[in-house]
């Protein structure tokens, strides 16, 4: 099955791509748009078939490697 | 199953003529793959079609000639049993595609050029033209072409050490992006590419094989079913950090004697680095795809051989050493394949799921080639400078210039590459008229440098041809070192246009011209053809990158200068104007006829001036180029630390006019020098002294402040970009 | 004074680092890849060079701080062995959790190549002693992601306990909070900065700016 793994930096840490692409847009004539963030989207195939321990080891893989916790929060899905 | 025929062949860029020697050769209709091959064999990037009768022209020989044009770079001899291997290259369609990853991917073949000879490569360069600043997709595409040479060569660890940038609105719709790399090897580690040896493996080594950059028309002419979103060429992506692996893994393996042949996989990636390598051998080549690392899964033969994925190389081993050199090539993570082996058949066969896709004989392949002795048109002289208004106050006229951009600083783009790493480079970007780079272990470096004006090119190709090898040789003699040899890089546009392959012919004459009265063979090089939008042609840009070298880079002078030392033009002022960017920046007018390159003055004024500085006389020496004498001036003050003071009686044609051969010298015995001069038959007069003041004061008792001088150089580029 | 460099595939200024040490401990450093699970015998002192170790891709130094090398380095420090990370090597440092906080991308999301001034905030360790405390000098700073960042208490902790090594002294280009270009460790002997003194040990390279850090190292 997939995990899908959403890696975001955690809020109050500053995002200076997202503010870039947040000016980009305004200048692109999009008055409405506020906050921008920007993050990852990691797409893990496993071989595992059971969700909840495909979930277990995909929120270990984001602690272990994909996310430095430090600055980053993470959010572990699974697709069949 | 798509037919093969010559309308198929027509939109894979053959002709008629060229179809009907295929199926000669053949004797039969060719398979899609083998019709593939002959494409990009024969395309103008592999073959040379439309140039190669005039490249021919070129002198390409001296004593210190190690490799001439031919190889995968020119190899020459620096001293202590050391080469230098270097070749500048375009990327240019790519890089107006998709700016970012065709500047990039441009950085990563040129750096495979030269380490697959066995270099480590120690200095890259760039040569780029961009369209008119006024335009948003100008900046557009330099700020992607800046962060990807960036982007490429700071993470492989090559420092970024020199380059230039002009703009002008004919490259509106096609920049040009030349990038150069310069390595060093052993000369008795050199590796070549012709393959030997009957029943040797045939190895593949990198990044595993994607559909990137498979001729984007034979896609569109063959596929229409729901596939094809999926099977639609992609532009190449640069993966530098596989690279960086790659050139580790390549020269560890290259300290072992595993190597029989070796190169990269550029252009048409495995089609011609196979018929290249067995071709050269004089042997045959078998392949069996199958065994070809693969990205994407369901490859075809033809787009396998096609394929121009990037940070691939293709080796022959010896088959006792062959499981050694894996062992190496794994250790650095890479794939290593053995995909097929030399043979005595003299043919290219392509094996594929059992199939054999294709079967060409090699010799036919390069001997059949087609070779075009293109229509020639020359240009006409351009009509004389007529009156020429002088009237605009001097200051004025200096804080313009330096503020253009085609002459104000390019702080900006250096200080996004990395020009240290490696811990050799003795003079960065604008600290000296070329950089110098240290060979480690030794006390020698070498001095590197790119140069062409094209708005002299395209009023007379032939003295624009002369000049830039002529601008290349004295940008290294101001630095102290001993120029050696140069790389060209031609780009031009249609050459079945007459006009165009006249442009072409000239610049190859004034080209040779200047080779051979400077001693500056030309050892390698790369053709861009069809640099065109809309119909209308880039300026004619024969860019040049040259080496150089000095005995003691303690030697080396930069142009920055310091208070108490005086200033001395070397070399004759008729205040030549037309083309120069006084005429254009300040009275907006292109015309005129380019500065005369006199060869003999250039050669006697820049032996002089190198037997000055490297007799330790000298502090700090600029030539004089764009802009004329008094832009050399304030480049040499904001380099350095201090004001200067001019002297010389001038009008602006003294003071701006390009004439060529000169130097400024800043010395702290101006009368010994101008003794020297006099007595080797060369003009020379004191222009001013450098002073602790914190301002340039002209003849005219006019003072410019250092910031304010400062700010209207650095301003430009950050501006454009804020 | 045994010192280590450790080889991550990515890594580009390790000869750099060599050439640096050799002058200064007049002995060869040893050069470690980053596979192998042991320090050499004896190792005082371990270096992290700069490059682009993987790439840099996920994150600046995350893969290679879960290399095989990074337990023994761990190990290393935990026993108070000396441990330096320049540039990529600070990233990982952080990465592995041997300093605090993380380095982010440029403010200004553009690599930037170009002379910086340091200043030296303690001249009590075995890193800075050659130096003067408040000394400024020039470092080549290299690199795209520098912005060093942490929580505020972090930051507080860092400045309470005088754990600062070099503040940027002519400008916050990439936007470190407290214009912060170095870090201690507690025990003041693992050290990370993001510009890099071993370009700057040679007079002809344009200077030899950098060369106390090491000269002091080669001495303790």
């Amino acid at each position: 099955m997939k995990a899908i793994v959403t890696v975001m930096l955690k809020n109050g840490v500053l995002d200076p791509q997202g503010k870039a692409i947040g000016h980009a847009l305004h200048n692109l004539g999009f008055p409405q748009v506020g906050e921008v963030r920007m993050g990852k989207i990691i797409e893990l195939e496993l071989a595992e078939t059971d969700a909840a321990k495909a979930q277990t080891a995909a929120e270990d893989m984001a602690r272990k490697l994909l996310a430095n916790t430090v600055i980053e929060s993470f959010k572990v899905e699974i697709a069949a | 199953m798509t037919q093969v025929n010559a309308d198929l062949a027509k939109s894979f860029g053959l002709n008629a003529e060229e179809w009907g020697k295929v199926l000669e050769i053949m004797g039969r209709t060719p398979s899609l793959t083998e019709l593939g091959i002959f494409s990009v064999m024969w395309s103008e990037h592999c073959s040379y079609k439309s140039s190669r009768v005039w490249l021919k022209e070129l002198p390409t020989k001296a004593p210190w000639v190690i490799h001439g044009p031919g190889e995968n770079a020119g190899v020459i001899d620096i001293g202590e049993g050391l080469a230098a291997i270097f070749k500048m290259e375009s990327h240019n369609h790519p890089s107006f595609i998709e700016p970012y990853q065709g500047a990039a991917t441009g950085v990563g073949g040129i750096l495979r050029d030269v380490f697959t000879m066995g270099a480590r490569p120690v200095a890259n360069l760039n040569a780029l033209r961009f369209g008119d600043p006024k335009l948003p997709v100008t900046k557009r595409v330099v700020d992607g072409v800046v962060r990807g040479i960036g982007g490429y060569g700071n993470c492989v660890g090559v420092p970024t050490v020199g380059g230039e940038v002009n703009f002008h609105p004919a490259y509106n719709g096609n920049p040009l992006v030349n990038a150069m790399t310069v390595g060093i090897a052993k000369q008795d580690k050199i590796f070549l590419s012709a393959a030997a040896g009957v029943g040797n493996p045939v190895v593949y080594v990198g990044s595993k094989t994607g559909r990137d950059g498979i001729h984007g028309a034979t896609m569109a002419s063959t596929e229409f079913d729901a596939a094809s979103e999926d099977k639609r060429p992609t532009v190449q992506v640069g993966d530098p950090f596989t690279e960086k692996l790659l050139i580790e893994a390549c020269l560890e393996l290259m300290q072992t004697d595993a190597i029989v042949a070796i190169q990269d996989m550029g252009a048409a990636g495995l089609t011609s680095s196979s018929v290249e390598m067995a071709g050269k051998g004089g042997v045959g080549i078998e392949l069996t795809l199958d065994d070809v690392p693969q990205r994407e899964t369901g490859m075809t033969a033809y787009e396998m051989m096609l394929s121009e994925s990037q940070e691939r190389m293709l080796l022959v081993l010896k088959p006792e050493r062959s499981e050694m050199a894996r062992a190496i090539i794994e250790k650095w993570d890479l794939d290593y394949a053995v995909i097929g082996h030399i043979t005595d058949t003299g043919r290219i066969v392509v094996k594929h799921k059992g199939v054999v896709e294709a079967d060409i004989p090699l010799a036919p392949l390069s001997d059949a080639a087609p070779l075009y002795r293109r229509p020639i048109a020359e240009t006409p002289k351009p009509a004389p400078l007529g009156a020429v208004d002088l009237s605009a106050p001097l200051d004025e006229a200096l804080l313009k210039l330096i503020a253009s951009p085609d002459l104000c600083s390019r702080r900006w783009i250096f200080d996004q590459y990395d020009s240290s790493v490696g811990g050799q480079t003795v003079k960065r970007p604008a600290q000296a008229d070329a950089a110098i780079v240290k060979l480690e272990d030794t006390k020698r470096a070498l001095a590197v440098t790119a140069d062409c004006t094209p708005r002299y090119c395209v009023a007379d190709a032939e003295q624009g041809g002369a000049q830039a090898v002529a601008e290349a040789w004295r940008n290294i003699t101001a630095t102290g070192a001993l120029p050696l040899a140069v790389t060209d890089n031609m780009n031009f546009g249609n050459p079945e246009k007459p006009e165009i392959m006249g442009q072409f012919a000239s610049a190859i004459k004034g080209m040779a011209a200047a080779c051979k009265a400077l001693d500056f063979p030309v050892v390698s090089g790369n053709v861009s053809l069809y640099n065109e939008t809309e119909g209308r042609p880039i300026l004619p840009t024969p860019a040049i990158g040259a080496v150089g070298v000095l005995e003691d880079a303690a030697q080396a002078v930069g142009y920055g200068l310091k208070p108490g030392l005086e200033l001395v033009l070397v070399g004759q002022t008729k205040g030549e104007l037309g083309r120069s960017l006084y005429l254009r920046e300040i009275l907006g007018r292109e015309d005129g006829a380019p500065p005369v390159v006199d060869l003999a003055a250039e050669r006697k004024n820049g032996d002089f001036v190198r037997t000055q500085i490297l007799s330790g006389k000298v502090t700090a020496s600029h030539d004089v180029s764009d802009g004329g004498v008094l832009v050399a001036v304030a480049e040499m003050l904001l380099a350095g630390e201090a004001g200067a003071e001019l002297a010389a009686e001038g009008d602006a044609a003294f003071w701006f006019g390009e004439d060529q051969a000169r130097y400024v010298l800043a010395v702290s015995d101006a009368n010994a020098l101008l003794t020297a001069a006099r007595e080797a038959g060369i003009p020379a007069q004191r222009i001013g002294h450098a002073t602790a003041t914190e301002k340039l004061t002209l003849p005219n008792g006019i003072a410019i402040s250092l910031p304010q001088l400062r700010e209207a150089h650095e301003g430009f580029f950050p501006q454009w970009f804020a | 004074m045994k010192a280590a460099i450790l080889l991550f595939p990515g890594i580009n200024r390790e000869r750099d680092m060599v050439l640096a040490v050799r002058q200064s401990f007049g002995a060869e450093p040893t050069v470690v890849w980053h596979k192998e699970t042991e320090l050499p015998a004896g190792t005082d002192l371990v270096i992290l060079p700069g490059g682009f170790s993987f790439g840099d891709y996920l994150r600046c130094g995350a893969m290679a701080a879960q290399s095989p090398i990074m337990r023994a380095v761990k190990a290393h420090a935990e026993r108070g062995g000396y441990v330096l990370g320049v540039c990529n090597g600070f990233q990982i440092l952080t990465e592995t959790g041997l300093l605090p906080g993380a380095l982010l991308r440029n403010a200004g999301l553009r690599f930037l190549s170009m002379d910086t001034m340091l200043r030296v905030e303690r001249n009590d360790t075995v890193f800075t002693n050659k130096w003067e405390k408040g000394a400024v000098f020039r470092a080549p700073m290299a690199h795209g992601d520098g912005n060093y960042t942490a929580d505020e208490v972090t930051l507080d902790r860092l400045e309470g306990e005088n754990l600062v090594a070099f503040r940027y002294a002519d400008g916050n280009r990439n936007g470190s909070a407290r214009d912060i270009a170095g870090i201690f460790a507690p025990n003041l002997r693992v050290l990370g900065l993001m510009p890099h003194p071993e370009n700057l040990v040679d007079p002809l390279m344009g200077g030899t700016d950098g060369k106390p850090l090491f000269d002091a190292l080669a001495a303790a």
